[in-house]
């Protein structure tokens, strides 16, 4: 019995991380209709200044978290007024081809400046180890992703529901030539949107250095789970995303513990029976666009 | 048409063949070292430390040797055994090289064992550690492992210091395989009973539900074989998940605890016991002085993969010494076999009936030594061969 709570527990945790570095990426291709594969390089790029905070400068960890979005957001407004913008009107293959391009550049960079090897960031030591809650272990880093993922859904949520920024951004990519048509500012929406999701990225490649590994194959290694997330939730919300990753999570995580020698093939039969079931995903459209 | 086409492709095959005929009498002066190593990719860790140890080799030794110029060309393979094998064609047939080397994972050396046999040229693997390759060609040679040395040595190792019940986590792969029944073998013929089996996927983002499942096993130790990059996350999500607290040790062959990786894992790893072939913290004064050149040059710790790249070019230059500069490559091979010499990892040998290595395998501790983590020796089980071959 504790053991499953755990299992569900770790599920949780994995589905939330899983859906901070993938969010920004259901934004760029369900919002704005742009294939974005370089998503996971912004990933990388807040975990490693995470990681040169944390380790090289002595900074605090949650100190350098903020740090890690701030700095992941930044790089993604450059690129996104410098090149990304100049792709949006073209065709799809024309966006992966970019985008797949400045993976592979990304890639080389880090391995470059930073060196082919794992990194970790260094933990405060309240963050280590886990403690039991009526016999269920709760590692205390799962459990601080957790929080932070949660509040971080429902924050975007609201902003996504609530406030006028949110409806600007539903007006302009439902229907960008009337939106821009009432005055709103399509281009300027777009890029502060780019830059968000390549902030949460980068704060979820931070979170997941500990969990998931850190070096510079992460936007590699990781793209499959990233476009599973938003294949598996339909790209139209984030409430889609967001259960996908959770029951990808789970899924994964209790697949590996009861059938571990099935295991790693239980989150890819997910996604063909969940595909076949519906095509365009758990929440998605149809074909209405 | 047919025909022609028939007659031109046998032309083709004849010119090939009489130019990997024409291979040794080529060079004159300089001896060409083909090396294949995977410089970028995941393994790209392997390539870097094998290509630093052997431009250290050629500062301290001098790149001339029996009258030759020792010339290394290098090629990436990012581990990728399709691009091995293209590289070593060009290298066999362009550069007309005289001995192919490096060689990250197993399905790159072997997928190269073919076209040393073809161009009877020397194929120096410095890296890939299944028992099977020497035996795809005889211009095999290895200076660096198999994995049947460090797991056998470790199942015995276990089953003597009281640890009875072991749950094993291997990666799925050739390695993990090799090091798991070998492993295996050993510790139940010595009574262990092996409680759990778990074998993860290469390209594993998350270790919890296994590591879950070994803590719910409750055995006295967990028997571990992951690829180098992943030992620092195996051994982070042990301790997290509280396994060292519960009393369970963590064994296996050095891989897991690579001394390339090593210092970055935290305190987790203290009291992880392995078995391998070579340690930085190995107390000879000629690893003392290797440590100490390497990490001037490099800026880190040499590992195990950097000491037999180091091996492999000086077992290199000695064959050429032996033949006095004779680049003949079934002469170079056969000056290799049976080569002793003493390396930074202790003694070791060529075995001349199988062309693998022998050398001691130790028992290690983590420990901390002046404030970082090093893999202390404690026991050394001498002149170890590969057994994986012996049993036939």
């Amino acid at each position: 019995m504790t053991s499953i709570l755990t299992n569900l527990f770790d599920g949780v945790a994995y589905g939330m991380l899983l859906f901070v570095l993938a969010c920004g990426l259901a934004v760029t291709l369900g919002l704005m209709n742009f294939v974005n594969l370089a998503h996971g390089a912004f990933a990388m790029a807040g975990g490693y200044v995470c990681m040169v905070l944390v380790n090289r400068m002595g900074w605090p960890f949650f100190a350098a978290l903020p740090l890690a979005f701030v700095s992941a957001a930044a790089i993604g407004i450059v690129l996104e007024r410098l090149l990304y913008r100049h792709l949006y009107a073209r065709s799809h293959l024309d966006q992966v081809l970019f985008t797949i391009g400045l993976t592979f550049m990304s890639v080389a960079a880090v391995d470059y400046i930073q060196g082919s090897s794992r990194v970790f960031i260094n933990l405060p030591a309240a963050l280590q180890g886990q403690f039991d809650l009526f016999g269920v272990g709760i590692g205390r880093y799962r459990l601080m992703i957790i929080v932070i993922c949660g509040l971080l859904t429902i924050a975007l949520q609201m902003v996504l529901a609530k406030t006028r920024f949110g409806s600007r951004l539903r007006a302009a990519v439902d229907d960008p030539r009337a939106a821009s048509g009432l005055g709103i500012n399509v281009p300027q929406v777009f890029a502060f949107t780019f830059a968000f999701g390549c902030g949460l990225a980068g704060l979820g490649g931070a979170l997941s250095a500990e969990i998931l590994g850190l070096d510079p194959y992460f936007p590699l290694k990781f793209m499959i789970y990233f476009l599973i997330v938003v294949t598996v939730g339909g790209s139209s919300s984030i409430t889609g995303p967001f259960l996908a990753s959770l029951l990808l999570g789970i899924g994964d995580v209790a697949g590996k513990y009861y059938v571990p020698k099935m295991g790693p093939f239980v989150i890819y039969t997910m996604m063909i029976v969940i595909l076949i079931w519906r095509p365009n995903g758990l929440f998605g459209r149809t074909a209405a666009r | 048409m047919f025909e022609r086409k028939q007659f031109s492709a046998i032309a083709a095959v004849a010119a090939i063949a009489g130019l990997a005929a024409a291979v040794p009498a080529k060079a004159e002066d300089t001896v060409k070292v083909g090396l294949i190593l995977p410089m970028t990719g995941g393994q790209a860790s392997t390539g870097k430390q094998i290509e630093n140890a052997i431009k250290l080799y050629m500062q301290q030794k001098g790149d001339t040797v029996a009258g030759k110029k020792v010339e290394i060309i290098l090629k990436d393979d990012a581990a990728i055994p399709d691009k091995t094998k293209t590289a070593a064609q060009e290298l066999i047939v362009n550069d007309k090289v005289n001995f192919i080397a490096g060689f990250g994972v197993t399905p790159a050396a072997l997928a190269a064992a073919p076209l040393a046999t073809q161009a009877k040229i020397p194929e120096v693997v410095m890296a890939a550690g299944t028992s099977i390759i020497t035996e795809r060609s005889p211009y095999i040679v290895r200076t660096s492992f198999t994995l049947a040395q460090s797991s056998t040595i470790i199942g015995d190792w276990a089953v003597k210091n009281s640890i009875k019940k072991v749950a094993t986590l291997t990666s799925d792969y050739a390695p993990g395989n090799d090091a798991l029944n070998f492993f295996k073998e050993h510790f139940t013929a010595g009574g262990g009973e092996i409680v759990e089996e778990v074998k993860t996927p290469l390209a594993n983002p998350d270790f919890a539900p296994f590591l879950q499942r070994m803590k719910d096993a409750k055995p006295d130790a967990i028997f571990v074989f992951v690829p180098a990059g992943q030992g620092g996350n195996f051994m982070k999500q042990y301790a997290e998940r509280g396994l060292d607290k519960a009393g369970i040790k963590v064994i296996g062959p050095g891989d897991v605890t690579d001394d390339d990786l090593l210092n970055n894992m935290g305190d987790a790893v203290l009291g992880t016991v392995t078995a391998h072939l070579y340690s930085a913290a190995h107390p000879s004064q000629m690893n003392k002085d290797f440590v100490a050149a390497y990490k001037k040059a490099y800026g880190t710790r040499p590992g195990f993969m950097a000491v037999s790249g180091y091996d492999g070019i000086h077992l290199i230059y000695e064959a050429l010494k032996k033949t006095g500069g004779d680049t003949d490559g079934t002469k170079l091979i056969e000056a290799m076999k049976g080569q002793k010499w003493e390396s930074p990892r202790g003694p070791i040998s060529i075995d001349p009936e199988t062309r693998d290595i022998v050398q001691n395998i130790y028992i290690r501790k983590v420990e901390k030594v002046d404030g970082e983590l090093y893999n202390v020796e404690f026991a050394t089980f001498e002149a170890v061969k590969d057994l994986g071959k012996t049993k036939k």
